[in-house]
């Protein structure tokens, strides 16, 4: 029944210390486990429950919040189209068929192929590049059917850097040894803190 | 609830002037003053979470009426509200609209219709029409989330009572709200259900019909409902209950908020086992051993039981008659049995416990605290059964007082539900507790400075059924050294053990917790003969019984066989009693080997009083007309007083309790008129106390030789009592009985875990299931007291002051 690797069990619980409360840790542990088996499964939340001492339904109650949590398998590619108004206005409600029809699944469906996922998003803060989408979550502005036809057939031939589940966890959270600084009096700051230096682990 | 600051201050609720307590919230204010505000989310007993908004009312703090959430704003001075304004009416009316939106509204088939806040505030506040045209949210309805409680997602407006209960109250965090937005929903996490103690209180707090009780499904409508408020005696806590009942049957039991007890809450076994009173199997008429055939009982009329009883009793003679049990029956049942067997049988041989509790003189006679007293201390030690499993509601209770000053540290052998909440759980090997404790207060542990100095309440009792009453002792006796300024609360889980006890149900002991040689001359009056030397406890009447030295045994709705620790004593009783007089509801083990069985009534069909733990007494009140020709077991006493010559000369409940008033110095001055009037709504403590209880110093215990293990045993709240496995939709809540020992034990000794080893005691040798378990301590062995599949009383020898165990492969 254990989920995580011996590596990734490792990792949880220099997470866990990061945190005065265990519980914490909950949100990080999830995105571990996303990152390990590209979507959440049952025995990964109720190891994270066990790992930060609460129940399995209270990992399951915060999981099912985030809808980039994934409870079941997604595709390589997970493709969010915008519905809100200004999309919807300029036609998002036509590319979603489009893209339905093109890759024969329903909206919040996976390709046989496991290749793609289709999903309506809310408003993704592109309002002015509508009707928009985005893939594995970054943006592609103004998409007409034909934009997206040739996007998938190129997603689909080359092999692209993405990983498999599609979701945030490229970037893993990196906090640095200066994150217990405390309050800095105002006079004291001469520039940002030393972390927003750091290089960003890519 | 918390200690509320002196000062008032002084806010405007509807145009008058009230005072409110600074911190508390406006709904709270406003309820104390008698204008409702409607509500779903909040509840008194939980923190204000706001999530419903049914609360809003207009509010003007100086900057003019804006709409607050009265359940999240906290009075302040001056501040000016009004619960009529039009803008609150027009909140009022949209947040119901809102609530109705994908409420399926089938009232019709519901179990809440009739009795249902959405549907009583939707009319008396909601906006008399629905503009709502699109199609609802559909679920499959309704899903089970645990063995007694349904979910309809369809119905849910998501308030947060239960969940907010499960985590906050119960500590059982298991349903949880799980998507967002519109998918919102409560959920149990796949495989793991909502199997709390305490899931049937998510049903009485959920304000519209989402969650159901499996049993009361479809059983009654609330209009047809009759209603008492009642006692539950199932344990000893005496939780208030309304009990309500449909065409004389019971059907319902709903917590009744009092202060001093259960905060409304209650356990699922005291709200569901009514099912037991309802049942089939119920004793209807008394039965006689067959002449013909020892095999065979016999119905019989009321006339001849009572006088093969009676002949029985007259037969043996006052020294070789017992009575066995009596704290499942009412105070006047224990009053007038208690004084049968003295002043008309003339024997001392009563007992109300079973070998599996605490002498009478040290639960009478120590300080006594109240559940109050606990939840306010500074520190409760708790040294005796898992509460969790035998009082569930005084863990709740403690559970939630460790979230303020109070702080829990208990002691003992096995792990416990405590353990989520204490400050420190000490294990120690069983029978080793009053030394342990002695060593934490003489160590310089933190811990003992904070008990010698700060308020202590001790609930003690037994940690194990595999110990005698003596470890027990032991802790009393150093608490009392040690810890003076210490109360107590003892752990005895039977119904009405304390107010048997206060009956004088125990060898030695007089009404009003008096002894023997010092009897009231107002009992002495009534009474005429008290036997003056102390009679024999249950341990010692059933060796007595065994070795021949006792010819007739009354068990007052008594299981020795199932209940006192040492089966094989009880069985070598039964098998060289001449008679054994059974009363009670079921054929239990024991009753099954009687010779004349008398059937009396039960829960729900009784009235009088029940004293709990505390000392404090309730009222019981009947409900229902109970089955075929049962009666009251103080009829029965009467009955048989009148058969052996005497005369008991009560003729009613109140008659017996104006006799106990009189002849109890303790109960002096509780009268009829008072425990029939409102203050009996929170019970009516009796305190003080005549008797000084003879405490043993510790002792040290017998060493274990090294293929031995301790063997300790706890009882669950779900096992194979009478009530339970005569209440269809609990019985099948009892684990198998699985004897657990540490991994390193069992490795120690070549087994492996899920195998079937020979256990040996010096009682029996029998073939049990091991399991290992991590948080089981090493040397000792664990095995549940009353589970299906045999309990751990085969293995117990009642006489030694703990038990050890061998195990074999097989
Ligand atoms: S099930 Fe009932 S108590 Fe629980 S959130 Fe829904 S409405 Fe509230
Ligand atoms: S805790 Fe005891 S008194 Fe309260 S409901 Fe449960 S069984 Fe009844
Ligand atoms: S509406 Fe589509 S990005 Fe804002
Ligand atoms: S009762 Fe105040 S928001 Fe629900």
């Amino acid at each position: 029944m254990k989920f995580f690797t011996e590596e990734h069990l490792e990792l949880a619980d220099a997470i866990i210390a990061r945190y005065p409360k265990p519980r914490s840790a909950m949100i990080p542990l999830l995105h571990l486990a996303q990152e390990q088996a590209g979507w959440i499964t049952d025995d990964a939340m109720a190891e994270i429950a066990e790992l930060v001492g609460t129940s399995s339904a209270e990992v399951l109650g915060t999981c099912s919040f985030y809808e980039m949590f994934k409870r079941s398998p997604v595709g390589k590619y997970v493709i969010n189209i915008c519905t809100t108004m200004s999309c919807a206005l300029l036609g998002a409600g036509e590319l979603m068929e489009h893209a339905e029809r093109r890759l024969g699944v329903r909206a919040g469906g996976t390709t046989e192929d496991g290749m793609f996922t289709i999903e309506g998003a809310e408003c993704q803060a592109a309002c002015t590049e509508a009707p928009c989408l985005q893939v594995n979550y970054r943006h592609r502005y103004r998409v007409t059917s034909d934009q997206f036809d040739s996007m998938i057939e190129e997603l689909a031939s080359t092999n692209h850097d993405v990983p498999d589940h599609g979701v945030l966890s490229r970037i893993r959270q990196h906090i640095p040894e200066d994150r217990f600084v405390g309050a800095v009096p105002p006079e004291d700051v001469v520039s940002s803190p030393a972390w927003m230096h750091d290089e960003k682990v890519d | 609830m918390s200690d509320m600051p002196p000062s008032e201050v002084v806010i405007t609720i509807n145009g008058a002037e009230v005072e409110a307590h600074p911190g508390e919230m406006l709904i709270a204010a406003a309820d104390r003053v008698g204008v409702h505000i409607p509500r779903f989310c909040y509840h008194e007993r939980m923190s204000s979470v706001g999530m419903c908004r049914m609360c809003l009312v207009d509010v003007d703090t100086g900057r003019g009426p804006m709409l607050q959430p009265s359940c999240m704003v906290p009075v302040s001075e001056g501040m000016v509200v009004d619960s009529e304004s039009e803008d609150t009416r027009r909140a009022q009316e949209g947040i119901l609209e809102f609530l109705l939106v994908n409420h399926p509204l089938d009232c019709p088939v519901c179990d809440k219709g009739g009795e249902c806040p959405l549907q009583d505030q939707t009319v008396a506040y909601g906006p008399g029409e629905s503009r709502f045209i699109e199609e609802k949210r559909h679920y499959e309805k309704p899903i089970p989330i645990s063995d007694l409680v349904d979910l309809d997602r369809e119905r849910c407006i998501l308030c947060d009572r239960c969940t907010r209960f499960a985590d906050e109250i119960a500590g059982d965090p298991l349903i949880q709200f799980t998507e967002r937005g519109n998918a919102m929903q409560v959920l149990t996490f796949p495989g793991e259900p909502f199997s709390s103690y305490f899931s049937g209180n998510t049903v009485q707090l959920c304000p519209v019909g989402a969650l159901t009780a499996a049993p009361y499904r479809f059983k009654a409508r609330p209009w047809d409902l009759e209603q008492v408020e009642s006692t539950c005696t199932t344990c000893s806590l005496g939780c208030r209950v309304a009990v309500q009942s449909s065409r004389n049957e019971l059907v319902r039991y709903l917590g009744v908020d009092v202060e001093s007890v259960n905060h409304g809450w209650l356990c699922d076994k005291g709200r569901f086992n009514y099912e037991a009173v309802n049942s089939d199997d119920r004793l209807t008429t008394p039965l006689i051993r067959d002449k013909h055939d020892q095999h065979q009982l016999l119905g019989t009329d009321w006339g001849s039981a009572l006088a093969q009883a009676a002949q029985a009793i007259q037969q043996a003679g006052p020294e070789r008659v017992g009575i066995i049990g009596g704290s499942q029956l009412t105070n006047e049942d224990a009053y007038v049995w208690a004084k049968l067997a003295r002043s008309v049988i003339g024997t001392d041989n009563v007992d109300a416990q079973l070998g599996d509790g605490i002498p009478a003189d040290v639960v009478l006679g120590l300080p006594a605290a109240t559940i109050k007293d606990a939840c306010e201390a500074d520190t409760v030690l708790i040294v005796g059964p898992d509460l969790k499993e035998e009082l569930p509601i005084l863990h709740l209770r403690l559970r939630v007082a460790t979230k303020g000053k109070t702080s829990v540290i208990e002691i003992g052998p096995t792990a416990t539900g405590a353990d989520a909440y204490a400050q420190r759980s000490i294990r120690c090997r069983s029978g080793e507790a009053a030394r342990t404790l002695l060593a934490l207060l003489e160590g310089d542990d933190p811990l003992a400075k904070q008990l010698r100095e700060g308020s202590v309440v001790a609930v003690v009792g037994r940690t194990s059924m595999a110990e005698s009453a003596t470890p027990a002792l032991e802790v009393a006796s150093v608490i009392r050294d040690r810890l003076p300024h210490a109360t107590f609360l003892p752990a005895l889980r039977r119904g009405n053990v304390r107010g048997a006890l206060d009956m004088g149900l125990a060898p030695g002991i007089l009404p009003g917790r008096t002894t023997i040689d010092q009897p009231s001359e107002s009992l002495t009056d009534k009474w005429k003969i008290i036997p003056e030397t102390t009679g024999l406890d249950t341990t010692g009447m059933l060796q007595a019984a065994a070795s021949g030295r006792l010819d007739t045994l009354i068990l007052l709705g008594a299981d020795p066989l199932r209940d006192f620790p040492d089966r094989n004593l009880a069985a070598e009783a039964f098998q060289y009693a001449t008679t054994i007089i059974a009363i009670d509801n079921f054929i239990t083990d024991s009753v099954a080997q009687a010779d004349v069985i008398l059937p009396s009534t039960a829960y729900g069909e009784q009235g009088g009083t029940t004293t709990n733990i505390e000392g404090r007494i309730s009222r019981l009140t009947p409900k229902v007309t109970p089955p075929g020709t049962v009666r009251d077991d103080w009829m029965i006493a009467a009955e048989l007083a009148w058969r052996l010559g005497g005369d008991i000369g009560l003729g009613s409940r109140q008659e017996i309790w104006r006799e106990i008033e009189q002849v109890a110095p303790s109960h002096a001055g509780v009268t009829v008129e008072r425990i029939c009037g409102p203050e009996a709504h929170e019970g009516i403590l009796v305190e003080g106390t005549s008797i000084e209880p003879t405490l043993p110093p510790p002792q040290e215990s017998p060493v274990i030789d090294g293929y031995g293990l301790r063997l300790v045993s706890g009882r669950k709240l779900w096992d194979a009592g009478t009530n339970i496995s005569h209440s269809p939709s609990l019985k099948h809540l009892a684990e198998e009985s699985t004897l657990r020992v540490h991994p390193s034990d069992l490795q120690r000794l070549g087994v492996s875990s899920g195998a079937s080893v020979r256990v040996i005691s010096t009682r029996t040798t029998e073939t049990v299931v091991a399991v290992a378990d991590e948080s089981i301590l090493r040397g000792t062995a664990v095995l549940p007291f009353n589970q299906p599949g045999g309990g751990a009383n085969r293995f117990i020898d009642a006489t030694a002051h703990v038990n050890d165990i061998r195990i074999e492969t097989l």
